[in-house]
């Protein structure tokens, strides 16, 4: 199915502009304006506060690390910001566009138009070559690469027609993210993208997502429990028990191929 | 091609056993449907158009002896179209190598020309050349039962004299399409043939020439029936008319009515409820199946397809098993519809057969599948769709589980953990574990509906032939006789008792409501053809006061005690006034009884005689059959035995077959539920088995939590699965009760018994595909993609 048209509130940020608008965007503007972000989970008796109030800002073509241990948030902002959950309260504003006031549709559209995900366990769906994997994303896309272009990107261009199972788990990775930029998405949401990974196939998926960040320009935010990632960050946020806690600026970011764990 | 579409035909590939077991659920539903009203429409169209090209009489009559002059008064009657008079006759057969006497209907063919109505559909050779008095032809059946080719021969006893007689040709009539002898329940081909002789020849032999003994007519559209009727009556009133009957009385097309009537109720009645027990399980199974997909429409939310593409998507892939479903369902329904149709055409010696294709029915059978199916998938998509897709891309939270009992009981110290895995997950799911269980009591339900008629056919029998009529022989006599014919009979070599027994028809009406019946008279200790009570107790008859079937009381709206209107129809044409007396326990037709000296009085006669009951002495069988041939006064014999064994025959021709169908896609059913529900619980709780084998349990011990589960709800859903049943069969049986035939509900034992066991079995071969599974479960690649 074709995309329909996206909804005032998400479509103006773009102004119509094709994919080359990024080029001309000052690095300063920003992508995310989070202000007192909460999120409360009731399950049954069980109340969980996720997140306590987050205010954070989100710049373009800017890389962002999240670190924080398990259960403190880091998860449940990206997932909001990425629309695939609600806020309990507080604002998110993605290009001056408030994406608390939209409905499931408005989300949905958001979603198809401006996000690529890139999940721990890839997500992918099993009975669906790599290339086809991709096309599920082109196919309701506004303006995609090709999926072929995707996967040269990430380097797959040879094993566009395996299936997931016969592929390995970094490769399984890079079919994710291939996926999530054959839209040419505005921001790049990544959850662990290595957490399942060996140091040496987690530093390639390192290698594509910088690669993607640099050639294309978008905005990538990346969740890990990997202290070591946090180097090829321009911010690295530390959350802990549903707050920021630590924001650090690296001034000058690391490659790839610098790091080790 | 889109690629969702790919993603629909490798998950199709994936589940196929699934798929392929739910499509056959959906198609034993909609195969039930087709093949019976398939099959009640074609055999309809086949009688319909049967009596149309055979020309069947609309008004029957019978009369002593009627000269010809007459017919042209008859033609004169207002309304009448066209009149066919004819000699008919009751004789007793010899047939070379059969022991017993057979009977045979003599029917005249005139000499010039085909009969005006009730024409034969010759099968082989041809009609008797005029005025020879040796050339017959003899129905079908009967000709086929004895092996009968033209050039056969054989002998009756046509007015006491002995003719041999040569079979020229095998026929069929629309007149004898059911046709039963005297003093039997259903036809029997062996001791029961229809003959076609020349007029001549049999006004010969009955001293009828220029006369006639049965006339039939054909009305004009819109003629009054009854009007006729009442003329008819009044003009062959003198020459020993018994009163004229319209089609609704002819024994073969009533008999006929009455079996159409049961199938198409049995269409009304089995089908509905196989379409909707199999769209409640596809329901059931595709909401579950759905619902394991769960992570998947997280994803394609995730990535930003939209509610209605998604939703699409998947009620494709239920659309794509359950049109599987219809389309085995249509072939299937066509193909039993036609075996049904060819059996029941042969069994009603149907000449030709039409064929009715019901696409109406495909389009109805197929959009309720559809629906069914749609909605069950919808279900789980919408409860899906509601989620964040954050949340529904995770795995369900694990759910909060709750003590069975009271942990204080301590009672789970004494079961173990498996037991108590198994205990806790029937109670955290109530709902979908209710709803598994009402799946399989449906399963073990519509078996029971299939099955049941073995031991209410039994009762039938049971009490027919032996409470009712416990007699060994009935001899019916050409006319009726003296009741000192009885002493003669008494005195024939093997009869150990005979017992008198006289038949009158009459009309018996109560306020606006009127049936003809016949009224027997029987002597008031009577104990061979006994009255038995709807308490099923023997009773004896007041010395005034008529016994009615019971259905025949429901007819008319009477009860013991109550009085109905009598109207002779034999010899005294006077009106009376009796009340009832009792109701009886019959299953077939619709009778009175009185007593013998009470039914004199009202006929003012002397003791006459119809037909005489005797019990033999089966060593000296031969004897009495050889003296009853010598015996001219007899028009037909039938035999007790012979009849049981017939009837057995035709039930298990018929019902049986019927039921063995029925029982079949039942059965299909029965599987595919079971299997389903054994294949995606193991799907559901794939992730927590493989867990469990990780942790040191063996796969015989994971896959007894799991069984112990599908034993448990298999076990529960029995007999909430009889009880359905037997309500399912008690509408069944008021569906088929009518006049002709009826039957009293009884579900014996080994009814539930043998539906629960194909319950069982289903879940024995579901376990053990399921065995294969949990053998298969990849312990490493079910767990490594989550934490």
């Amino acid at each position: 199915m074709r995309a329909a048209q996206p909804t005032p509130a998400v479509r103006a940020p773009r102004l119509g502009q094709g994919s080359s608008h990024r080029q001309q965007v000052p690095v300063s503007e920003t992508v995310f304006s989070v202000r007192g972000l909460t999120k409360v989970y009731t399950t049954g008796e069980l109340t969980v506060h996720a997140l306590r109030g987050v205010d954070l800002e989100v710049c373009e073509r800017e890389v962002v690390v999240l670190l924080g241990p398990s259960g403190s948030g880091k998860s449940t902002l990206l997932n909001i910001m990425g629309g695939l959950d609600r806020a309990s309260s507080g604002r998110l504003l993605f290009r001056g566009s408030d994406l608390t006031a939209l409905d499931d549709r408005g989300l949905t559209l958001f979603r198809r138009l401006h996000v690529g995900f890139v999940f721990q366990f890839y997500n992918l769906v099993p009975s669906l070559t790599a290339y086809e994997n991709v096309a599920l994303v082109t196919e309701i896309a506004d303006d995609p690469m090709q999926p072929d272009e995707a996967l040269a990107l990430v380097g797959l261009e040879g094993r566009m027609s395996h299936f997931p199972a016969e592929l390995s788990g970094g490769e399984q990775q890079r079919v994710a993210i291939a996926r999530a930029i054959a839209k040419r998405p505005d921001v790049l949401l990544c959850d662990e993208p290595t957490g399942a990974l060996d140091s040496k196939t987690g530093i390639r998926v390192i290698e594509a997502l910088l690669r993607i960040n640099s050639e294309l320009g978008t905005t990538t935010l990346i969740i890990t429990h990997n202290a070591s990632i946090q180097g090829v960050a321009d911010r690295v946020l530390n959350f802990a028990d549903g707050q920021i806690t630590r924001i650090v600026h690296n001034d000058q970011r690391r490659a790839a191929a610098e790091l080790s764990w | 091609m889109r690629t969702l579409d790919r993603k629909l035909i490798r998950d199709l590939n994936r589940l196929w056993a699934q798929a392929l077991a739910i499509a056959f659920v959906v198609a034993g539903g909609v195969a039930t449907l087709v093949m019976a009203v398939g099959s009640h429409r074609s055999l309809s169209e086949t009688r319909g158009a049967y009596y149309e090209r055979y020309h069947f009489a609309d008004v029957f009559a019978v009369v002593k002896r009627a000269p010809r002059t007459l017919i042209q008064s008859i033609a004169e009657i207002p309304g009448v179209a066209a009149v066919d008079a004819r000699i008919a006759k009751l004789a007793l057969l010899e047939i070379p190598g059969l022991r017993e006497p057979a009977t045979g209907q003599f029917i005249s063919l005139t000499d010039i020309g085909e009969p005006v109505l009730n024409r034969l559909h010759l099968r082989v050779g041809r009609t008797p050349e005029p005025g020879k008095a040796d050339e017959v032809v003899v129905s079908d059946s009967f000709a086929r039962s004895h092996g009968f080719a033209p050039g056969a021969h054989f002998s009756a006893i046509l007015n006491g004299r002995k003719r041999a007689l040569t079979v020229v040709g095998t026929a069929f009539s629309p007149e004898f399409i059911f046709a039963v002898g005297p003093g039997d329940i259903m036809p029997d081909d062996h001791r029961f043939g229809i003959i076609w002789m020349s007029e001549k020849a049999l006004a010969n032999a009955y001293d009828l020439a220029g006369a006639f003994s049965a006339v039939n007519l054909k009305l004009l559209p819109g003629a009054s029936e009854r009007e006729v009727i009442q003329r008819l009556d009044a003009l062959l009133d003198k020459y020993g008319g018994r009163a004229a009957f319209a089609r609704k009385d002819q024994t073969s097309h009533a008999w006929l009515d009455h079996e159409l009537d049961m199938l198409r109720n049995m269409s009304r009645t089995l089908p509905p409820i196989f379409l909707l027990v199999a769209a409640f399980l596809v329901n059931l199974t595709l909401n579950r199946l759905v619902a394991l997909e769960r992570e998947q429409i997280g994803l394609l939310k995730a990535l930003g397809y939209d509610g209605l593409a998604i939703a699409a998507h998947y009620v494709k892939l239920v659309f794509a098993i359950v049109l599987v479903g219809i389309a085995i369902g249509i072939g299937a329904g066509n193909g039993l519809g036609a075996y049904i149709t060819r059996l029941f055409g042969e069994f009603f010696r149907f000449p030709f057969l039409v064929f009715v294709q019901s696409p109406d029915l495909y389009l109805a059978a197929g959009t309720l599948s559809l629906l069914a199916a749609a909605v069950g998938a919808m279900r789980s998509i919408r409860d899906v769709l509601k989620l964040s897709p954050a949340v529904a891309m995770q795995p369900p939270t694990p759910p909060r589980f709750r003590h069975v009992l009271p942990p204080t009981l301590a009672v789970s110290h004494l079961l173990s953990q498996p037991t108590i895995i198994m205990l806790r997950n029937i109670a955290h799911h109530p709902i979908r574990a209710a709803f598994t269980t009402l799946g399989m009591a449906l399963g073990t339900a519509i078996l029971v509906v299939s099955l049941f008629t073995r031991g209410t056919m039994e009762n039938l029998i049971d009490v027919t032939y032996f409470l009712a009529d416990r007699q060994d022989a009935t001899l019916s006599f050409v006319e009726k006789r003296s009741s000192n014919v009885v002493h003669d009979v008494a005195r024939l070599p093997g009869v150990l008792a005979a017992e008198p027994y006289r038949e009158v028809p009459v009309r018996i009406r109560k306020g606006s409501i009127e049936r003809r019946i016949v009224i027997s008279g029987r002597p008031h200790d009577a104990d061979l053809k006994r009255i038995v009570d709807v308490n099923l107790t023997p009773v004896t008859l007041p010395e005034s006061g008529l016994a009615i079937s019971a259905w025949l009381a429901g007819i008319l709206g009477v009860r013991r005690g109550d009085e109905v209107e009598i109207d002779l129809l034999e010899a005294q044409h006077r009106t009376l006034t009796l009340p009832v007396a009792a109701l009886v326990e019959d299953y077939f037709g619709i009778t009175g009884m009185v007593n013998d000296a009470a039914l004199s009085r009202l006929m003012r006669e002397g003791g006459a005689v119809t037909s005489v009951n005797v019990s033999l002495d089966q060593g000296s069988a031969d004897r009495f059959y050889d003296a009853v041939k010598r015996m001219p006064t007899v028009a037909a014999i039938g035999l007790q035995r012979l009849s049981l064994a017939n009837f057995r025959a035709i039930v298990a021709l018929l019902i049986n077959t019927m039921a063995g169908i029925y029982t079949g896609l039942a059965a299909v059913i029965a599987f595919g539920v079971v299997y389903n529900s054994a294949r995606i619980s193991l799907s559901e709780r794939a992730r927590e088995l493989a867990s469990l084998r990780v942790l040191g349990f063996t796969s015989g011990e994971v896959l007894r939590i799991l069984l112990l589960e599908l034993t448990i709800l298999t076990l529960v859903a029995q007999p909430p699965g009889w009880l359905i049943g037997y309500g399912l069969a008690w509408i069944m049986k008021t569906q088929l009760a009518g006049e002709i035939m009826r039957v009293r509900l009884v579900v014996d034992q080994s009814t539930y018994v043998l539906a629960s066991a194909i319950v069982l079995v289903a879940a024995c071969l579901s376990a053990l595909v399921v065995r294969r599974r949990v053998g298969q479960l990849d312990l490493v690649s079910v767990l490594k993609t989550r934490d």
